[in-house]
């Protein structure tokens, strides 16, 4: 092979080879998410609250029990998903998401919106509990455990702290309290279940996801909500 | 154009951590792909999840993708790049001692993945699931044997660089770049931590991450394998070096952007969908440039193709490679992601991806090398025969079945009426539609199962039940 210039200078050199191949595969990155770290949200002015201690232990359940594997939080800007689900997802939503949690496989229906389709406790109860009484023919699994297993509060704790190093504006009155408000948010989901002649107790891990799920998609004006919690097609 | 003669002499190269490798994949890949043909059972048919917490399909899926990525695949990598990249170079690696440290820190990685992620320790993002103590792990290993491959690099008797070590190159330094840019995140506790980013940038940086360790691991350092190993097995020089040149420094340039391409119609800001789409498009052409390079590295040699299983399997992989890296690219554009994303059409096209490509590339190669590593005539060419057409009817049973779900589900999804209104507004409906589809994927999944358990067989009697130590092909090179 004639003596071409690559191969005097990249491809019998490793230390160049190694350096331009690391140049290469860095621009489209910086590029790409840099900006990401500068631009606003856009849409709505304000951001919305952060989730509430009962929420982020709600969530942390969503998160362990793999929920996203099957259930996206992203509706799109089509007339299709927005029958279907409500309006569609806005970036500012997920400002307090850590992790992001849009998915990538709908084997059930998106639930960006599920807090204003579904805000019901009772419904979510029956439906972990055995998915087919509310839903005849689905395929999901029951998650029959979340009736039993009970939250630490100490554990939200830590979250909380986490969660505040990196930037959710929790205070240090909110760690504190987390425990009264977690008892206090989950005695209104355990009132309302009782009214329906079920016994739950406010640190029930079903309880925490309940207001997990009530509190989705709920962060748009109230216009929008509105129209969604009326035309919701599911 | 390999200016590579082999050196059989395992006392010059060593050959016992390719030997370990080998093992890890056949083991890991039985798992993994036994774990997916479960989870496609309870799609199917969700009773069996069994009811039990750590078995429900949420928790086990990751299980799944991570044991194909980092258990099957990654030890099929590892073990093919110090086979080749030794010979290449014309050199033992730098150190023994940290390829077996490689080795059984890897493993022990994986049993602490396989343990963790069932019982709800996770961090959620694709392919990054393990929590933050793993993911120090893996950093560690993987730095360990980045050491000893630049090392070993440094070391060699041959100055030029031969097209395979470029890609081995591009997938050592990309990798841990990836996984610590994603992975930043601050513990809660051992088992929790919470990520530097949110919502959409997280969801950038992951798919960033998410479509780079298809791009890093599952293509490039395998194609670095196809042109040690297709060559080898054909006995041909590579078609054109200039080509390789061409499409390596096209590819690990381009694939970086591609990842918003997984983002597209969400909230991320538009231009960057926008950019992710067209640099997807555009990598269709230096993927279809390796694809062309090693197909028609076979010119002349077709006849073998006939025979040799080894070259039957590679010929079919690097066929999927170019199918996939077709259907990927048009995926990518708006409006066809509009139909497939969050459908099955997606789950198909990894497939036809890691089944069709990385799994292929993966027995073939290892058909190469068991004779030659364990000096031993395989114990039989007609099982390995076998396993080829049970796994090529497999991928096709597997990729059509998931054709047909995902086109369904989309098209049922997005129907309107005359009225205005869905047509399908039960979600149900959908799901149900779909079943037989799970069905056929699940027979296509556990036919390519079948394929590995006979490979297994047949690797396991080659060493054990009747050495044949005959004459190994390899001593004339």
């Amino acid at each position: 092979m004639a003596d071409h210039w690559h191969r005097r200078l990249l491809e019998g050199r490793a230390g160049v080879f190694a350096i331009v191949t690391t140049i290469a595969i860095s621009i489209g990155g910086l590029v790409e998410i840099v900006p990401m770290f500068t631009v606003g949200s856009g849409h709505m002015e304000e951001l919305p609250a952060p989730y509430t201690a009962l929420e982020v232990t709600g969530r942390d359940i969503y998160i362990r029990e793999g929920c996203v594997n099957c259930h996206s939080q992203m509706v799109r800007p089509f007339r299709d998903e927005t029958l279907r689900y409500g309006e569609w997802s806005h970036a500012v939503e997920y400002s307090w998401d850590r992790p992001f949690l849009l998915g990538s496989r709908r084997i059930g229906p998106d639930l960006h919106r599920e807090g204003l389709l579904r805000p019901d406790a009772v419904w979510h109860y029956e439906h972990m509990k055995d998915p087919r009484s509310m839903s005849p023919g689905s395929i999901m699994p029951p998650y029959k455990w979340l009736l039993e297993w009970k939250i630490d509060p100490a554990d939200t704790q830590a979250t909380m702290r986490a969660l505040a190093f990196v930037g959710t504006p929790y205070s240090d009155a909110d760690i504190d309290g987390a425990e009264a408000a977690m008892q206090e948010q989950g005695g209104v989901i355990v009132a309302r279940l009782a009214e329906a002649g079920i016994e739950a107790s406010w640190d029930d891990e079903i309880i925490a996801l309940t207001a997990y799920l009530q509190r989705l998609g709920t962060d748009i004006p109230e216009d929008e909500a509105e129209d969604v919690a009326e035309g919701g097609a599911q | 154009m390999p200016d590579v003669a082999e050196h059989a002499s395992s006392e010059i190269y060593d050959d016992e951590v390719t030997k370990k490798f080998i093992v890890a994949t056949v083991f890991w890949g039985i798992a993994a792909m036994t774990v997916g043909v479960w989870l496609a059972l309870q799609l199917a048919w969700w009773p069996a999840g069994l009811g039990i917490p750590q078995f429900t399909f949420g928790r086990l899926r990751p299980v799944h993708t991570n044991g194909v990525i980092f258990a099957f695949t990654a030890n099929f990598v590892f073990g093919g790049i110090y086979y080749s990249m030794q010979r290449l170079l014309k050199v033992r690696m730098w150190s023994d001692k940290l390829s077996a440290f490689h080795f059984w820190g890897w493993q022990a990685m994986l049993v602490s993945v396989i343990v963790t992620i069932p019982m709800g320790m996770t961090q959620t993002k694709e392919y990054a699931e393990m929590i933050w103590p793993i993911d120090v792990v893996i950093a560690v290993v993987f730095l360990a044997f980045a050491l000893n491959f630049f090392m070993t690099i440094k070391n060699r008797k041959v100055q030029h660089l031969y097209v395979a070590i470029w890609f081995y190159i591009s997938f050592v330094i990309t990798i841990p770049v990836l996984h610590v840019v994603n992975n930043l995140a601050i513990p809660a506790s051992l088992t929790r931590s919470y990520p530097v980013y949110s919502g959409m940038t997280d969801a950038l940086i992951q798919w960033w991450y998410g479509h780079n360790a298809v791009g890093f691991l599952l293509t490039t350092p395998i194609l670095g394998l196809m042109y040690y190993f297709l060559p080898r097995a054909a006995n041909r020089p590579v078609y054109s070096y200039r080509l390789s040149i061409i499409h390596f420094w096209a590819l690990v340039f381009l694939y970086i952007w591609a990842g918003p391409h997984h983002l597209l119609y969400s909230a991320l800001p538009d231009w960057a969908q926008t950019v992710g789409m067209v640099f997807s498009i555009m990598l269709l052409a230096p993927s279809w440039g390796g694809m062309l390079n090693g197909l028609l590295t076979l010119r002349g040699a077709w006849d073998k193709v006939r025979t040799d299983p080894v070259l039957k399997f590679m010929v079919v992989a690097v066929s999927f490679y170019g199918m996939s890296t077709f259907e990927g690219p048009m995926m990518s554009i708006r409006s066809v992601s509009a139909l497939s994303h969050f459908t099955n059409w997606v789950v198909g096209h990894v497939h036809s991806g890691a089944l069709g490509w990385v799994g292929m590339m993966g027995f073939g190669t290892m058909y190469w090398l068991v004779p030659r590593l364990w000096k031993r005539e395989l114990y039989s060419v007609s099982l390995a025969t076998t396993h080829f057409w049970t796994a090529t009817i497999g991928v096709v049973l597997y990729t059509v079945s998931l054709w047909g779900a995902g086109l369904t589900e989309g098209l049922m999804a997005r129907a309107i009426n005359e009225g205005g209104q869905l047509q399908y507004p039960f979600f149900l409906d959908i799901v149900h539609t779909l079943e037989p589809f799970y069905w056929g994927r699940l027979i296509g999944g556990t036919l390519y199962l079948c394929g590995v358990f006979l490979m297994a067989y047949n690797f396991i009697a080659t060493v054990w039940f009747k050495p044949r130590p005959a004459a190994i092909p390899q001593a004339a090179k």
